[in-house]
């Protein structure tokens, strides 16, 4: 089933008040708060009547219940969007509670991200930022206003201080509650506008060390709520048994075993498998493996395997006669690099990765008639609305979904697969809510793995070794054509996240990037920095092989091909410094990376050693300086750089989805590797914020640089050897110091 | 029926005797803070203490843990008072959260027994214990906190 995301706008009204973001009038919703909203809250519900917005209330105590409208995944979401309108507002964070926010796209909608609530693509903070703020100023100034009718006094004369009203002249001031408790809303409600936002010299949460994370206390003690947690009053347990290759349907199910497990209440064939309820999680399980079903093999899934496949897109990325579609193009590279001295042509590769989230694919839903609830770890609380009305035949407005905690999103749950049969048992039974929950082995061989990928990079250089054009060919499936098909054909084929990343900030006087699309009809997903994570390791490599052909040092070329780029040098310097470059180790070497993906700049240094004999490379540290702009919060920058660095290596070391004749070969963590504390570089990372400059995405930031920066250090230890291919398994390092 | 103890309170369950103790924590008692996240031991999400052994309750049988004593992360302390989640907040070590009770109760055993572990100690000890935010760093500085506040 594909399905498109329903793109909103904001309708105008009286009760909305509008504000303006990147020039464009934004109206917010007016009051409406709902009184049971649950799920991933940090509060339980929304409390206080006083309502400046659909953001927010106060209530007579002064606490203050904040909306986050993105989905908390790990990323701490749920506390930097509250802390916006925190900040702005006035409010005292200690009395903020904060709520997730309910399905409702017109009003919590990501201005930024197609007007969706949709959590990926490192675009929340981005796209709220501004909007928050002055949701924030806003509530500020309603707050103002309804003191000075109840204060007698001209607003102009009220300031504010934390959760506190103060009239400096008479000596008085009123608490936020004790306005909530008494003060009447101002008719109109006033507007806020970037004059009213408070100077950054100002503020007292955004850009501190010491705001903590609001969900981290939940989070030690086993209250915090995921999706697999939810607990719901007559509650049944849902399993599907899901065809073996993709694309396959039940073509006769013998049920009569699982039908007899004590417990099992119904048994019901989908178009993609057969699901099985029951009373307990453990019926669903035994049944699941007492089914006996035969599959069609029509599927053209039956002839995809993925090494074979892989050095069909390197023969195509290597052959110049195909064509794709341009995806940018500046100056005249092909030419540029036919008359060049030399020519640098490379192919790098990735193999799928999958997304092994710790919380594995779950949801839950209640079907009665036509209305629909759904409970769920979802990135894309909007589409799941789309989603789930299509399989209950009723329409989006009817599905009420409730985001819970994510145990890890990744992209994985940006996906509708587990909402889809959450919803499809449901409706089987009609009025009892179904949780549906997927092993392990379903969640690591259903996955919607990152694009099995190859790159061919040209890259001319004149006599002197400077760049005189240079040509990145990317040759994968897309994501788009199946998850977005109107954004895919409005851009004319280009899939923009398969080529993400490919557009870099070096000077160089040509530049092209083209996108050749292998369609061999795998279901492909978004991934940890999607098309970054592999655009950037084939980059980075070989500005690496540019420094080494040139005989220079690797920071000091990039420095040369930044010079008209501050913050970029910044992070590069900073990192340099941090991690001694110029010092020689013993039997270890480091490998530098730098990426202006999401619009902050990050550059880390790994020092790497590798055991000739094995093949094992051992990353024993990473330095890492980050650049996002505007800092919001610090403590959290560094947490999610260390993510990024250890998800990184991990993916660059050990990942990798193998499927052959359409079957998925790994099936759980002692097949599909990833990386354990023993093999977790040590880390260290400065945050170095450039205050003024746009706010960048975060989430992804730190993973980019990890891959090259260690290919780059082997290649600096083993005196030129290149690791071009993801990941790097000690049979491929072998084979590249053996070649 | 089967009874045990989980967190001081005694029960006695119908469920089939070979039903995981993970599924009977989470489903039939209601305390979710027990993770499911592989079902093979590969994990340690389901890590919680079965007389004191930190124990991977996706692959404990209902029956093996007739009259013994589990604790999880809900009975680790009545307040969240323990040492490790005091410095686990200090340190602000999750990011998703939810392998972060299996560390918890892993890193707990370790420190009843060493209290003062190395470096090393404690990087051997959690090894079987995935964090897929890779938030491992910051779960060696809590432990090397939580040995020193303690």
């Amino acid at each position: 089933m594909t399905g498109t995301l329903q793109l909103h706008t904001r309708a105008l009204s009286r009760r909305n008040f509008l504000i303006t973001v990147g020039g464009v009038g934004i109206s917010v919703a007016f009051g409406g708060l709902p009184q049971d909203a649950s799920g991933a809250s940090v509060a339980p519900a929304v409390e206080g009547g006083y309502r400046p917005n659909a953001w927010l209330t106060i209530a007579a105590d002064g606490t203050v219940t904040i909306m986050s409208p993105a989905s908390e995944m790990g990323q701490g979401i749920m506390t930097t969007l509250p802390l916006l309108i925190a900040e702005d507002m006035d409010a005292d964070w200690d009395k903020v509670r904060v709520v997730q926010a309910p399905s409702d796209a017109e009003k919590y909608g990501n201005p930024g991200f197609y007007g969706v609530q949709l959590t990926g693509g490192s675009e929340s903070t981005r796209g709220y930022y501004n909007m928050l703020r002055l949701v924030g100023a806003q509530t500020r100034k309603v707050i103002l206003a309804s003191a000075a009718a109840m204060l007698n006094v001209p607003v102009g004369e009220l300031t504010t201080q934390p959760n506190r009203v103060v009239h400096a002249r008479s000596g008085r001031s009123l608490d936020y509650g004790e306005v909530a408790a008494a003060g009447a809303l101002p008719d109109p409600l006033p507007q806020a506008t970037d004059a009213d936002l408070k100077p950054s010299d100002q503020w007292r949460y955004i850009g501190y060390l010491t705001v903590p994370r609001v969900d981290v206390p939940s989070k030690v003690d086993g209250t915090a709520i995921f999706g697999i947690d939810v607990q719901l009053p007559d509650m049944l347990y849902g399993a599907v048994l899901r065809a073996p290759v993709q694309g396959e349907q039940p073509e006769t199910i013998d049920d009569a075993e699982a039908r007899a497990v004590l417990g099992i209440t119904h048994i019901v064939p989908l178009s993609y498998g057969v699901g099985i309820i029951g009373e307990t999680v453990e019926a669903t399980k035994r049944a699941k493996d007492l089914l006996d079903v035969t599959w069609s093999t029509s599927s053209r899934i039956r002839s995809y395997t993925s090494d074979r496949l892989l050095e069909a897109y390197r023969s195509v990325g290597r052959d110049l006669a195909q064509t794709g579609v341009n995806a940018a193009t500046e100056g005249d590279a092909r030419t540029a690099i036919s008359k060049a001295a030399t020519v640098i042509a490379v192919d790098y590769m990735s193999d799928h990765v999958h997304h092994a989230t710790m919380e594995p694919m779950n949801a839950t839903a209640l079907v009665t008639g036509d209305t629909v609830e759904v409970w769920a770890p979802t990135q894309g609380p909007t589409g799941t609305q789309g989603f789930a009305a299509e399989v209950a035949g009723t329409t989006p407005d009817k599905v009420k979904v409730n985001t819970t905690l994510l145990g890890g999103g990744f992209g994985r749950k940006a996906e509708a697969d587990f909402i889809i049969d959450a919803v499809s048992l449901a409706k089987a039974v009609q009025g009892r809510p179904v949780k549906v929950i997927w092993s392990r082995e379903d969640d690591v061989q259903h996955g919607k793995y990152r694009p099995l990928e190859a790159q061919h990079v040209q890259v001319g250089l004149d006599a002197d070794g400077n760049i005189v054009g240079w040509r990145h060919r990317i040759v994968a499936d897309s994501i788009f054509a199946r998850t977005m098909p109107q954004l895919f054909e409005s851009e004319g084929g280009h899939d923009s996240v398969v080529t993400e990343g490919a557009h870099f900030n070096y000077a160089v006087p040509a530049h092209q990037i083209e996108y050749i699309r292998q369609d061999n009809g795998l279901d492909v997903g978004f991934w940890f920095a999607v098309g970054v994570g592999y655009t950037r390791f084939g980059i980075e490599c070989v500005i690496d092989e540019i420094a080494a052909a040139k005989g220079v040092d690797p920071v000091a070329l990039r420095l040369e091909l930044l010079k008209d780029q501050p913050r970029a040098r910044k992070v590069i310097e900073t990192v340099a410094q941090m991690a001694e470059w110029d010092r020689q180790r013993d039997g270890r070497a480091l490998g530098v990376a730098y990426s202006d993906a999401f619009g902050s700049h990050c550059a880390e240094i790994a020092e790497v050693s590798v055991d000739r004999e094995t093949g094992e490379i051992r990353v024993h540290t990473v330095w890492c300086a980050v650049d996002p702009g505007t800092a919001i919060q610090p403590r959290n920058i560094e947490a999610l750089m260390i993510t990024g660095i250890t998800n990184g290596a991990s993916h660059a070391l050990f990942e990798q989805i193998n499927i052959v004749n359409g079957e998925v070969q790994e099936s759980n963590f002692d097949t599909y590797r990833v990386i354990r504390m023993s093999e977790a570089p040590d880390i260290q990372v400065a945050v170095v914020p450039t205050p003024g400059s746009p706010i960048g995405g975060m989430g992804q930031v730190g993973l980019p640089p990890i891959g090259p920066a260690i290919a780059n250090a082997v290649a600096r230890l083993t005196g030129g050897v290149r690791l071009r291919h993801y990941p790097f398994l000690p049979e491929r390092v072998l084979e590249a110091l053996n070649a | 029926m089967t009874a045990f103890t989980i967190n001081g309170r005694a029960v006695d369950l119908a469920a089939e005797p070979d039903t995981p103790l993970l599924w009977v924590i989470r489903e039939h008692l209601k305390l979710t803070g027990t993770k499911f996240g592989c079902g093979i031991a590969q994990c340690g999400a389901c890590t919680v203490h079965v007389d004191g052994e930190p124990t991977r309750s996706c692959i404990t049988l209902l029956q093996d843990v007739a009259g013994r004593k589990v604790t999880t992360i809900e009975g680790l302390s009545p307040d969240a008072s323990h040492p490790l989640q005091q410095a686990w907040i200090a340190e602000q070590v999750p990011q998703c959260g939810y392998c972060q009770s299996g560390q918890i109760m892993q890193a707990a055993a370790l420190l009843k027994s060493n209290p003062n572990p190395t470096r090393d100690e404690i990087v051997e000890h959690m090894d079987g214990n995935i964090c897929r935010c890779g938030t491992y760093v910051r779960i060696i500085s809590a432990i090397q906190r939580a040995a020193r506040e303690a």
